[in-house]
């Protein structure tokens, strides 16, 4: 399965947006989805939806966090 | 003591609204925004690839309120995505909306702001656009629903102050909503000159966080927001072009 995270192509192995952000969280040395946020396909997945929505090839999905700004 | 800003009916505790970006350090950020007095502090949203120092600020700040912002962002599309993924990732719906037209001077796009202003108040967002110094353009988001409007003092991080202070005179003489002038602050003196013109609140970044002391032009600014309150509202006197006698002109000795 092809996904387009964050507008890489990525093979991840997961099968839920769940799956996909914990691959993301271990990078980031989270645990805690506290300030972080997923569009799939362009639409806002709340937190509590994640586990229930699965990702399908050709998916394309934004990660993003809160972070400094002006 | 300075009557506190009401913005869609929540009170906030000081009219200097602070940015978290470019300080020196993250301790320099927490310590200037402590000395600022600001109670709403602005953050942005970016994808995770695109992360660096400061990745943790929302941490840091657990105890402010957030004011996300769409900046970079050039259409509303774009804007509108932003503003609802600030929504899921921070937990409010207070959104500083910017939808830049040009990137030299990072103007904004006046019909993308007008038609992102709309959607987002459509969807329930407390919406504080940033705009040109266009009483028109301020007019007509005021009317679409924003909470505040947020005109330009001059370019963001120019620090050139207010650039055109006739124009945000007229916007805040006729704004139906709080006026919060956003970006170009150089100095207290400019964040001064904002409010005696009549701005509700300053929003500010690059003076504070790019002064050699960001802590110190972080109190002089709160300072400068507050004597700028306080002057607006007593009224200053009028302009003349030859002098008063301060002192009384009878009973001179030698008279």
């Amino acid at each position: 399965m092809r996904l387009v995270i964050n507008g890489e192509q990525r093979e991840p192995l997961g099968a839920t947006l769940n799956d996909i952000w914990e691959e993301e969280a271990r990078e980031l040395q989270t645990d805690s989805p506290s300030g972080f946020a997923i569009a799939l396909n362009g639409r806002v997945v709340p937190k509590t939806r994640w586990r229930d929505t699965p990702v399908s090839d050709g998916d394309q999905i934004n990660i993003i966090r809160a972070m400094a700004g002006g | 003591m300075t009557t506190t800003l009401t913005i869609a009916g929540e009170h906030l505790s000081s009219r200097l609204l602070l940015g978290t970006a470019g300080y020196p350090n993250q301790k320099i950020m927490v310590d200037a925004i402590k000395a600022s007095g600001a109670a709403l502090v602005t953050v942005s949203i970016r994808r995770i690839s695109l992360q660096g120092h400061g990745s943790d600020t929302i941490s840091l700040l657990s105890g402010y309120r957030f004011l996300p912002n769409t900046a970079g962002c050039e259409t509303a599309r774009d804007a509108i995505l932003t503003a609802q993924l600030a929504r899921e990732a921070l937990g409010t719906n207070w959104i500083k909306l910017e939808v830049i037209g040009d990137r030299e001077t990072l103007y904004p796009d006046a019909s993308e702001l007008l038609e992102a202003t709309r959607v987002l108040v459509d969807e329930g967002f407390v919406v504080l656009p940033y705009c040109s110094d266009d009483p028109v353009l301020c007019q007509r988001l005021a009317d679409l629903g924003a909470a505040a409007v947020m005109p330009m003092g001059s370019l963001i991080g120019s620090g050139m102050g207010v650039a055109n202070p006739a124009n945000l005179a007229v916007i805040c003489r006729r704004a139906s909503v709080p006026v919060i002038v956003d970006a170009g602050i150089g100095t207290a003196s400019d964040a001064v000159i904002a409010m005696e013109l009549g701005a509700s609140g300053v929003l500010l970044n690059t003076a504070v966080a790019k002064a050699d002391d960001p802590i110190a032009m972080a109190h002089a600014m709160r300072l400068a927001v507050e004597a700028g309150w306080f002057a607006c509202s007593a009224g200053r006197i009028p302009r003349r072009l030859r002098a008063e006698p301060s002192s009384p002109q009878l009973g001179l000795v030698g008279s």
